[in-house]
């Protein structure tokens, strides 16, 4: 296969197996389970075909490359033009790694009602095709193709497939993306007009309209349109509302590509078009964003730390995190724009991992409230430590992936823009609070909530009391070596004697539901926490990918491509 | 600050001792239950083996001409003008650490082998130490100050996990997190320290930043200076954000000895060192540093006297202690090796009172308060000597470890000749006696008078395994002193790092000091002999107590002040913030959904409510494109 078709085929391949999922006969058991092998088997193809993109990719070589090009609207100058540059390759990387591990994740997901699971693949494999399309389209009509497109299928995914509130969630989702989606249509329109009347013919070719010269006025209005979609998408505070509500309510999976893949249309779609095609207006709007980024960094993260539910908090997180995105973009450095967009990777795997593991929890606990839980790490430890490792990337501690990016995006921010980035790394005490708060609440402490008995409302005030007087014996004799004649593992068996007596009926079923991690959920989560160590001890190799593209971006802006630092030169070193 | 060579030889693989412990870690963390029965022992093996090899590398580079030399890994980050690489710096002074760090490291990983004997999650707690000694040997041999950071955290990270080792229990869980986040409020600090060095010099290297850090002005060098010591206040629990390390005593006792008294919490005071070509230039940051040193030594000391928890009170001489270290360093030239100094006896026989500690709560049950204890000398005779002589090091008594390097900082401070010398040295000598107060208040409490534990406990004293690393620090502690002051001098040692020590103008004769010191710490055993040692204890604390005991049991309301300024206002800040977001912003969107397409309810009920506002959304958008075009061609 040529590499120009590698991104014909991530687009192509998905959507077929969309539509043979959709389409399998049979009965509904056996279907399903042919439809789960499928999606699975399409989706570790369009991994393979994004790592032979990638390998094709010559990270020395033109801007886009592995292009191909196909008029479609001859007479709107709209083709089928495809081609990757090195921030949308390692976003389709990510969704090459992402999609395997939620269809892997999702295997023993039950439909609500009537639904097939077998919908349920066809539609992810559906959204994939689309992502992919968002990423590699070098047509702004095109990209806006894929950018509408690409609601349906998540629509669905949330309103077919999510908790109870789902249909709410899933009409707020499409109408504040509808709305979004509007606005830029009006700003593509415009683009095309103004490419008329300056190029002589109209065109949307992403190259062709980078050339352009835009009147200021005109650049503010185009540049708001595509911002507001942008901003509604990535979601940026006060635009954000619909997150938490989607991310709660979707389908564990569905989360997963909505804030790690979907969302980041939105901050890529900054880079790509804002940044290049707008660059007058984005430096005058610039401060503005930035206030918003930054507000959004603290205002979401106290929010985060408020939240009951923990995928809503995770939800928060994630536009806390999204703040950080668009102040590294926003501050036109190289550095912070080459951190940001690898903030849009890590993220993706960090927030990923965290959204699996709490809906790995989620399944075994049966509700989202952190206060049903505690105690989890004494009875499944596996899945104590992927929830920690989440956490920690979460928080970008050095050693995970995030670290880097966060890294980046403030030692890049700071300066250019030193006010905005001192606030924005207050941010890190709030994320270590948000993050250690949950983990305290559901993974330490004695057995808790769920964990001594579904129903415990009952010997609710009396049964934690014994629970913690059993737990405090457990340390005290595993501390004491002098007590020989208790042995920690008796004393164990004691606290739970103390609970089985505290709670006749209820704790046995409880305790058996919190296993640990079985091998299909290890297989889940040991990718993605490989990538968070691997990217965090050696990122150059990503690094080298993003940085000519972000390079060519940062001097579309006027920002000095090398960075922004002063020569390591001693005396050339002060202001 | 001399110019390190490329590594040849040996020092080439001072990586392997962080790599030794990083496997062990790995290793132990990852094999699971089968690994139960011999990962105590890897422990133990990749620390001991680091600790060789770190001998082995300080006499290879002790025989350099510039004594240092420096290790190139990889590039960590490199984007723009940013360059960061991963690199280790093997100099006198990050081989002291390593010393300090492998070597009581491994007594300790030894003598956990006795203390943890009957956990079941022994393997996981040695995988969690192997995991600190490893981050804590990179934070003190990278050679910028993002691999500082990075060891930094990692050090965070591992002191959490450890914290929190027996996360049952609600307090510890607690604990844990409250370092963390309290080491999180310092570690912004260094974090945007390193964002100064990269705006104004390009560069986060040692090397780059110390070599033009003379081109900066002098405000960009005061901000440097303080951002860096609000990073090691953090680590070392220095005012004002001491009050973690206390709680951080829920964690096992082997933890508290190694990283919550010898190593980690003094990285603070490593990290000013290092800094010293910053500090060097900005007075102002440096009495920064004093003033922080002098208030937390007494904080520390203060509260030490008032609590009954022993480990409690050994926290809070730690504190007390960093204090007189970071009073020292921020005395400059003439402090650096005397803090050091001070750094190093502090880690064998803080770390040795800590396993000491340990010992005495294996021979009880578990018991911490010492109002519970007495008249242990006879059933833990060995504990009894070797804490002991830990004890008699740490106030002071003439020629043991701190008699030497405590004095060192008190005539280094009435040195400085003016007032503010005068002052420091002063609180510094109070300080002395008030630390003489509480360490034979706690040895008359726990090991002499009338035994007050009840009848089922049987005190014995620990096996080998944990009293010969007792015995080896109760050694360290009463000749390190001895020997760092005058057979070997530390400030020989370090003179490639700090430059030639400056033979020092006493103002007052050193003599003199010693008499001085020597008097008030004898004073403070008197006076506790007196207020303890004769009388009766009572098993409870007495509630009815002056304002300055209340205070002091209270560690001078840090908490209280913590809670009432940040923790409260920021839940209700939160709360408020939850009810904003949710009536407020999503209502008026909600709100407007409903003012187009009739009741928010009926949206929930998507169908109808959905076509409509679809139809709705799209006359909008139609406007809007008209509008749009309307405006591009008038424009």
């Amino acid at each position: 296969m040529s590499a120009s078709l590698y991104l014909v085929a991530m687009i192509a391949v998905p959507a077929v197996g969309a539509a043979v999922t959709a389409a399998l006969p049979g009965a509904p058991e056996g279907r399903d389970e042919r439809a789960k092998r499928l999606a699975l088997g399409t989706s570790l193809v369009v991994l393979v075909l994004a790592v032979l993109a990638a390998l094709a990719f010559d990270p020395g070589g033109d801007r886009f490359q592995l292009t191909s090009s196909v008029s479609w609207i001859p007479d709107f100058g709209v083709s089928f033009a495809l081609g990757v540059d090195g921030i949308a390759l390692v976003m389709l990387l990510l969704i090459g790694v992402l999609v395997p591990v939620v269809v892997l994740a999702s295997w023993r997901d039950t439909a609500p009602g009537e639904r097939s699971m077998r919908t349920f693949f066809a539609w992810l494999l559906l959204l994939e095709s689309m992502m992919v399309g968002v990423f590699a389209a070098t047509d702004v009509f095109l990209f806006y193709v894929f950018f509408e497109a690409m609601l349906v299928p998540m629509y669905f995914l949330i309103g077919s497939f999510g908790g109870p509130r789902r249909q709410y969630a899933a009409v707020k989702f499409f109408l504040y993306s509808l709305v979004g989606g509007l606005v830029m249509l009006a700003a593509v329109i415009g683009l095309y007009v103004v490419s008329s009347s300056s190029l002589g013919e109209g065109t949307f070719a992403f190259d062709a309209l980078r050339s352009i010269e835009i009147d200021p006025g005109v650049q503010k209005l185009l540049f708001l349109g595509f911002f507001v979609a942008f901003a509604i998408k990535a979601p940026l505070v006060p635009f954000h509302t619909w997150l938490p509500d989607s991310g709660a309510e979707a389908p564990i999976g569905g989360a997963v590509l909505l804030v790690g893949v979907l969302d980041k249309v939105g901050t890529f779609g900054f880079l790509r078009y804002c940044l290049p095609l707008f660059p007058d207006a984005s430096r005058d709007f610039a401060p503005w964003v930035l206030a918003l980024a930054v507000a959004g960094i603290l205002y979401a993260a106290l929010l985060a730390m408020g939240q009951s539910d923990m995928k809503r908090l995770v939800s928060y997180t994630s536009i806390s995190h999204f703040g950080f995105i668009a102040l590294g973009i926003f501050a036109f450095s190289t550095e912070a724009a080459t951190g940001a967009v690898l903030y849009m990777v890590n993220h993706g795997i960090a927030t990923g991992l965290l959204f699996l593991v709490v809906g790995m929890l989620i399944a075994r606990g049966g509700s989202r409230r952190i206060a049903d839980y505690g105690g989890v790490a004494s009875r499944a430890p596996l899945l104590a430590g992927a929830f920690l490792v989440a956490g920690l990337a979460s928080l970008a501690l050095p050693g995970t992936n995030s670290f880097v990016s966060e890294f980046l995006v403030l030692i890049g921010s700071f300066p250019t823009r030193p006010v905005f980035t001192v606030l924005a790394t207050v941010g890190i005490i709030l994320a270590a609070l948000y993050i250690l708060l949950m983990y305290q609440r559901t993974m330490h402490g004695p057995p808790r909530g769920v964990l001594v008995g579904a129903d415990d409302t009952t010997g609710g005030h009396g049964a934690p009391d014994r629970e913690d007087a059993a737990a405090e014996a457990v340390p005290a004799a595993e501390a004491a070596p002098a007590s020989e004649t208790v042995p920690a593992s008796a004393a164990e068996a004691g606290a739970a004697t103390a609970t089985a007596t505290a709670t006749e009926a209820a704790p046995r079923a409880g305790s058996l539901r919190v296993r640990d991690l079985d091998r299909r959920e290890l297989a889940v989560v040991t990718p993605l926490i490989a990538l968070i160590l691997a990217l965090g001890f050696y990122p150059q190799p990503v690094l080298d990918l993003i940085e000519p593209a972000v390079a060519a971006t940062m001097s579309d802006v006027g920002a000095d491509p090398a960075g922004t630092a002063p020569d390591t030169d001693p005396t050339g070193g002060t202001d | 600050m001399a110019e390190a060579a490329p590594a040849e030889g040996l020092a080439a693989a001072a990586w392997l001792l962080i790599a030794l412990p990083m496997a062990g870690a790995a290793v132990l963390l990852l094999a699971g239950r089968r690994a139960d029965r011999w990962g105590h022992l890897l422990g133990c093996a990749t620390v001991l083996a680091a600790f060789l090899l770190g001998v082995l590398i300080t006499v290879d580079v002790a025989g350099l001409p510039e004594r240092s030399a420096a290790v190139e890994l990889f590039t960590f980050i490199a984007t723009g003008s940013l360059d960061v690489r991963a690199g280790l710096l093997v100099d006198p002074l990050s081989l002291a650490f390593v010393l300090l760090i492998t070597g009581v490291g491994s007594l300790i990983h030894v003598y956990s082998v006795g203390y943890m004997a009957h956990d079941p999650g022994r393997r996981r707690f040695f995988g969690y130490l192997n995991l600190f000694v490893a981050a804590m040997l990179l934070l003190v041999l990278g050679d910028s100050f993002v691999a500082l950071y990075v060891g930094w955290e990692g050090v965070g990270l591992a002191s959490y996990l450890l914290i929190a080792f027996w996360y049952r229990r609600p307090a510890a869980a607690t604990a844990a997190k409250k370092a963390f986040i309290m080491n999180r409020v310092g570690d912004v600090g260094l974090a945007l320290a390193i964002f100064v060095m990269f705006a104004q010099l390009g560069t986060t290297s040692f090397e780059g930043v110390f070599g033009s850090v003379e081109a900066l002005a002098g405000g960009t060098l005061t901000a440097l200076g303080l951002l860096l010591l609000l990073g090691a206040c953090g680590k070392s629990g220095q005012f004002p954000l001491q009050s973690w390390l206390p709680d951080a005593m829920e964690g096992p006792t082997p933890v508290s000895a190694l990283i919550h008294a010898a190593t980690m919490v003094t990285a603070g005071v490593y990290l000013i060192a290092r800094a010293a070509p910053i500090y060097d230039q900005t007075p102002t940051a440096r009495a920064a540093v004093l003033a922080v040193g002098a208030l937390t030594l007494m904080i520390g000391a203060i509260a030490g006297c008032a609590y009954d928890d022993i480990k409690k009170v050994l926290a809070w001489s730690t504190v007390s202690q960093i204090g007189y270290m970071f009073l020292a360093v921020g005395l400059g030239p003439v402090g650096y090796a005397a803090g050091l100094a001070h750094l190093l006896t502090h880690g064998f026989f803080k770390a040795g009172l800590f396993l000491g500690a340990g010992s005495v709560m294996h021979a009880m049950g578990d018991q911490v308060d010492m109002r519970r204890f007495g008249g242990l000398a006879r059933k833990v005779p060995i504990t009894f000597v070797t804490f002991g002589l830990g004890y008699l090091a740490l106030i002071g008594f003439p020629f043991l470890s701190g008699y030497f390097t405590k004095d060192a900082i008190i005539e280094a401070a009435l040195d400085r000749g003016d007032t503010w010398g005068l002052v420091l040295g002063g609180v510094a000598i109070l300080g002395a006696g008030l630390t003489a107060f509480y360490m034979t208040r706690l040895m008359l409490l726990t090991f002499a008078g009338k035994a007050r534990w009840t009848d089922d406990q049987h005190p014995h004293e620990s096996p080998p395994v944990m009293t010969v690393p007792m015995i080896l620090l109760a050694v360290g502690s009463v000749g390190a002193g001895f020997v760092l002051v005058s057979v070997a001098p530390l400030a020989d040692w370090l003179e490639p790092v700090f430059g030639e020590p400056a033979e020092p103008e006493h103002v007052i004769a050193p003599a003199l000091v010693a008499a001085v010191v020597t008097a008030v710490a004898a004073a403070g055993v008197v006076a506790a002999w007196l207020f303890v040692g004769r009388r009766e204890v009572p098993l409870t604390a007495p509630a009815r107590v002056s304002p300055v005991t209340r205070a002091a049991r209270n560690a001078l309301y840090a908490d209280t002040v913590n809670e009432s300024l940040f923790m409260r206002p920021g839940q209700w800040l939160t709360r408020a913030l939850v009810w904003v977001d949710n009536r407020g912003v999503d209502g008026a969107v909600n709100g407007l959904a409903a003012a187009f397409g009739g009741s928010s309810s009926r949206l929930g009920r998507a169908q109808t409510g959905f076509v409509r506002t679809y139809a709705l959304g799209m006359l909008g958008g139609a406007v809007v494109v008209a509008g749009a075009l309307l405006a591009v061609t008038a424009g």
